[in-house]
This record gives structure tokens, sequence and C-alpha cells, in this order.
């Protein structure tokens, strides 16, 4: 492969060089703008080094493929937009409920439907939440540069292993078709799974262990047979409706990301020791926040920005901490909204949003124009 | 001479699993039976097999058999099973799926694993119905019939499975029933052991969803119809098409030999230029 240093690169292609320097092996995908490049240069790198790239006829058997990719010990992702991420939502569920580690990448176009194909968005923050069913928790990394396309990936990567979770790189357009020269880090830190502790006899693979350690997910064919299921299970993975079983399938799944906020939530703030205002951005957006603070600065406002790199779980209580010193929220978004909603949630002080559903970026000036219209 | 009762004490799992769902003289339990006799004749270990089901009575066949099994999402499990595949190509994989499963909702990913020619085993229990949710109609519901949602009778033409793989290129292509359990476990031997993408059907008896409702008699009424109509390959290929009636061919309708997916897959290792030679 070439080597990656000091070069221009595009957010995509990044993305992509991450989850190989992470140590991806399969990637199974369906074209879709503005993803695309993703599949296309994985077709390429990976056959090169061993690893397997497969078209699949639609979003939900390259969904379907990972988890069985992931399943049989290798290291899996898939790539899609908007109308193939709603596709994919029922799998994703599955590979909640079944713990199967894995990277989803959403590079956020234009919608309702088939929408702006060429245009960058943010409206899938809410269904990268909620678009599967049930009680599920997820952990949803969101980049503003193409360096993060590289760094986040690598990191969903360890984060999906360490979790038993699939893990969502929610990327606008504009991030993945955003050419920027970068220093790709030398040293990188990669999680592999671990071997399981315990003989076969002992293994189950659904156990809560004390601590809320989390057992290693054993590659199918490695000896430990067992049974996975979409269907609520017990500890050993078989169908149950054991009350007792039933609530400690589901509060396992959600308090092993609960349990872990500190280590999973990563969030960027700039400038905002002494703000009044706190501007909450984040992928391209945070990038007009972080200019609009220094405009702000520079007229003597105290403005700062908080970004969530980890959108979901929602970094609530750096939030609420935050509302402790600051008069007002700023919520720019390429939505109507979304973020918006959890900022309200989160704080009960005065919150405002800037929006935009065009296709066209959030200026500073936009955001500048609501912070000297709004009354503190 | 394989006893059927002691190969499947060896692969059951009885302590988790039992009482199992199906509805007493259904026949997804012969072709389960049928299933461990020709994996039990491949001499394959346990752990080399992987058994992926999709969901349905059908489906639940994976739940009761000690391998690595994957229960998956309605009409998905062969896009589980590609990934299984092509991650670890060691492991034998067999795919159980009900016609509805198969062939509706999963219908897109049937036809392009026939296509890609991957190497994988599938199992369609057809039992001519949608069991699992109470009996509606499926794609191999026969015109007329009733179901659940086609009270006054099905107006749908019904899908020939085999027809269907085999136009878009399954390399193995067989067809049994509960009546002929023997030739069943014989035809899934020679399917886990071929390599490309093989399909079994195996016409099975609801008589809980369909048989009832149609007038099917009991299960055993059921799979005498089996007997009745079924025609080996080579005479029913003799009869004229105008005289078929309600005959059916069953034994190997299809065997190719092509390259699989995976074989192809090494060609495009080897022109990309394999980094760590
Ligand atoms: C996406 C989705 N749609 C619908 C269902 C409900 N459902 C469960 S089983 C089934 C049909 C099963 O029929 P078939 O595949 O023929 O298998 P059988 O039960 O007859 O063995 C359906 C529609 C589901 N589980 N998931
Ligand atoms: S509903 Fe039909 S297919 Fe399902 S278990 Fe009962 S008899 Fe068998």
């Amino acid at each position: 492969m070439k080597k990656y240093k000091d070069i221009v690169l595009h957010g995509n292609e990044a993305c992509a060089l991450g989850a190989l320097a992470a140590g991806m092996r399969f990637f199974a995908g369906y074209p879709i703008t503005p993803s695309t490049e993703i599949a296309e240069f994985l077709s390429v790198e990976l056959p090169k080094i061993g690893g397997t790239f497969i078209q699949m006829e639609d979003e939900i058997s390259s969904m379907g493929a990972i988890i069985g990719a992931s399943l049989a010990g290798v290291k899996s992702m898939t790539a899609t937009s908007g109308p193939g991420f709603s596709l994919m939502q029922e799998n994703l569920g599955f590979a909640s409920m079944a713990e199967i580690p894995c990277v989803l990448v959403n590079v956020m176009r234009g919608g309702p439907s088939t929408g702006m194909p060429t245009r960058p968005s943010q409206g899938d923050v809410m269904q990268s939440r909620w678009g599967t069913h049930g009680p599920h928790p997820i952990i949803v990394l969101s980049p503003q540069s193409v360096l993060e396309c590289y760094t986040l990936t690598i990191h969903a990567f360890n984060l999906a292993e360490k979790y038993r979770s699939p893990v969502i790189m929610l990327m606008d357009g504009l991030v993945g078709h955003m050419w920027e020269n970068v220093q790709l880090p030398e040293k990188i830190e990669v999680i592999d799974r671990p071997e399981p502790s315990v003989p076969p006899d002992w293994y189950n693979p659904y156990d809560d262990l004390p601590g809320g350690e989390i057992v290693p997910l054993v590659p199918f064919g490695d000896g430990y047979r067992y049974h996975v299921t979409g269907m609520v299970h017990d500890k050993s993975g078989f169908p149950t409706l054991v009350h007792e079983e039933v609530e400690q399938c589901l509060d396992k799944l959600i308090y092993k990301i609960k349990n872990n906020l500190h280590d999973i939530i990563r969030i960027e703030e700039y400038m905002l020791e002494d703000a009044d205002i706190c501007i909450v951005a984040h992928g391209s957006v945070a990038r007009s926040a972080r200019e609009a603070v220094n405009i702000a600065r520079s007229e003597g406002l105290k403005v700062g920005l908080l970004r969530p790199i980890t959108l979901w779980p929602f970094p609530r209580f750096h939030l609420e901490n935050i509302s402790k010193r600051v008069k007002l929220f700023v919520v720019p978004e390429m939505n109507y909204g979304q973020v918006y909603g959890e900022v309200l949630k989160s704080c009960p002080k005065r919150a405002v949003r800037v929006t935009r559903v065009d296709g066209e970026l959030i200026t500073p000036a936009q955001i500048m124009e609501k912070i000297e219209g709004t009354a503190l | 001479m394989i006893h059927t009762s002691e190969t499947m004490y060896k692969y059951l799992r009885p302590d988790k699993t039992f009482p199992h769902v199906w509805c007493p003289g259904c026949g997804i339990g012969i072709v389960m039976g049928a299933l461990v006799r020709a994996i039990e004749r491949t001499g394959f270990t346990k752990d080399e097999i992987v058994l992926v089901s999709g969901i349905g009575c059908s489906g639940r066949m994976s739940t009761y058999l000690d391998f690595n099994t994957l229960h998956t999402t309605h009409g998905r499990a062969l896009s589980f099973a590609t990934g299984i595949k092509l991650a670890n190509p060691k492991l034998n994989i067999i795919v159980v799926m009900g016609d509805g499963d198969a062939t509706a909702i999963g219908g897109n990913h049937l036809i392009h694993s026939c296509r890609r020619n991957i190497d994988l085993t599938a199992l369609i229990v057809n039992n001519n119905i949608y069991g699992m949710t109470g009996g509606q109609y499926s794609p191999t519901t026969p015109m007329e019939h009733k179901a659940s949602t086609a009270q006054y009778g099905s107006i749908e033409k019904p899908f020939d499975i085999c027809k269907l793989v085999e136009a878009c290129g399954a390399s193995f292509v067989a067809r049994s029933t509960t009546y002929h359990a023997k030739m069943l476990d014989a035809l899934l031997y020679r399917a886990i052991d071929k390599k490309g993408f093989s399909v079994v059907e195996a016409m099975s008896q609801c008589p809980v969803q369909y048989g009832r409702r149609n007038k099917k008699g009991s299960p055993v009424d059921m799979m005498m119809w089996f007997k009745n109509n079924s025609i080996s390959n080579p005479a029913f290929k003799k009869i004229p098409s105008g005289e078929v009636g309600e005959q059916f061919p069953v034994g190997i309708l299809v065997d190719l030999d092509e390259p699989d997916y995976l074989e192809r897959y090494r060609q495009i290792v080897k022109k990309a230029g394999d980094d760590r030679l």
C-alpha cells in the first residue's frame, strides 16, 4: 500500500485508511453518494492485504454480512448514506442485541428520502440513535476533519471491540468529501478481541461478570460452540422469557455503555473557561462555529465552543456543568434542531438554534447573527 | 447404516432448549433429522459446521442443534452466512430458511447468492405457508389455496423454488419431501459436499396452518400426498408438459461444476498483488 504520511487526503479515503489501520479486513457495502468512495477505495486495497471486499445486493445484506464476518473473528465495516442507513437499521439492532462488534459509516446527505444526494446534511443524528427498534445502546462518533476521519475510525473499531457493540461513524457529506493536508500519526492504539479466559464448557457469551467486565466474543469455529440470536436471550445465548433473564439481558446492554461514559465520551472545548455563550456544534459545522468564536472574541464577546466528538451517548454531564457557567447555548446544525433538542433536555438554561437544511453550509456569519440578535 | 435416534442425541442440545416450538405432526422435525444424518455422514466435527437460520418455524432449527448457530433476522440469513463464509472459508455453512423467509423477504438475497455462487448450502423448508405468524399466504402457496390472508383463495402465481434458483445460477439444486426422508438426507449430504451455492428444497407438511385450512387431512395424509405426486426427475422430464398436473420432480435437478466466489476472489487477490508476499 502507498505510504500515507504527509499527504492530501479525502475524508472518505481517510476513513477507509483508518479502518485498515485498525485491522478491518472485511468490507461489505452497496454504493450510495456521498459514501461511495469508501467502498471504491477498499475494493482496491483490501485484496492487496488478504482482506475481503464484497459489493452486496443492498444495504440490508451488507449489514448482515459484516455481522457474519465479525462473528467469524474478522473486524468488519460497511459504509452508506441516509436511505441506505435506514435499510440497515434492523440488522444494526441485531448487532446491538447480539453484541457483535462492527463499524457502520454513515456519510450523511440531505433528506428525507432520496433528498439531496450530493449535498451535506446532519439529518441522521436521531436516526443514528433511535433508528432501530427497542431499547438498545449505541455509540456514535462525529469527525470534523480529514485527520479525524482517520483517527476516529480507529477509535470506532477499538470501542466496538471493547464494548462488543456496533459503532457508527456519523460524518456529514462535507467532512466525507473534504480534501485536507494531513499528517497521519505514526503510532496508534489498536484494540483486538481478547481471548476467552475459560474453557468451552464454561463459556457463556452473554454472561454478566462482576465489575461489568465484558465476555470476549469467540469466533465461530474456534471450538466454543454457542447460539447467537436477536431474541432476548439468557447468559448462554438461548431465547428466554423468564422475567429475571429478560431484565438481565436488556439491562446489561444499556449498562455496559452507561457505566463507562467517562471512557466512551470525547468532547472538545474551545475558549469555554470564561464564556457567557456556548456554541454546541459537531462535524463540519463545528469548524464554522470555531471561526464564529474567534470573530466574537475579537469583538469582545465571551463566546466558547463545545464540540461533542461522541454524539451518542450524548455528553449530558458536560453540558450540565457548562450550563452552570454560561447564559446561553447556541446550537447550529444542518437540520431543524436534533442536537438542539438534546441540549434543551440536558440543561434548563436558554438555548437557541441556528438551522439550515438547504444543503448549504452554516457560515460563521450566520452563527454570529444569532449570537448578536439574541438578548442575554 | 446410521440410526436416527442415536445420531440425533449426539447433535441435540437437550438440556437447554426443549421442549421445542413445533406443533405435533409438523414436518420440520423430519427435515432436521435428515440434516443431522447428512452432517454425520460428512464426518465434519461440530466445530466445523455453522448453522445459520432465518425467522419462522423452520428458522428455529438453529436453536436445537449443537453447532455454531446463528438465528438471524427474517429473510437475511444468507447475508449473515455470506459474511461468515468469506471471513472464514474453512467453515461449512448450512442455512435453514422457510419458504417465506427465503423467497419473499429474502428473495433478493437468494437470487444473488445463486448468481454469486458462494459456497453455502441453503436448505429451504417449504410448507407452502407462513407458519409462525399464523398461516398467511407465501410465495409458494398454490393458486386458489386458502390462507389467513387469502380467505377467498390465493390469486398469486406460486414460485417453483427449484426452477427459480436454477435460473439464477445455483450450482446444485435438489428437492425432496418429508415422505422421502432418506432421500432428503442423501441430497443434503451431496449439497454440503458440493462446492458452490447449493439449494435443497424440503417439502414439508404444516398440518396446523396450511393443511387444516385446505382440507389436506392428517399429517400422514399430507405425506402420502407428497408420495403420490412426486416423481423422479428423469421420469418427470419425459412427461409432456400439458400432462404434469400437480406432479413435481424430486432428486437432483441441477449439478454444475463452476468456480465458486472464493475461487474467483483468489484471482482478484493475485491481480491486486498481495502486499504481504
Ligand atoms: C422484518 C420482519 N417482518 C416480518 C416478520 C414476522 N414473521 C416472522 S416469521 C414470518 C414468516 C415465516 O414463514 P416462513 O418463512 O415460510 O417460515 P415457517 O414459519 O413457515 O417455517 C414472518 C412474516 C419478522 N420477524 N420480521
Ligand atoms: S405452524 Fe406449521 S410449520 Fe409451524 S410448527 Fe406448526 S405445523 Fe410446523
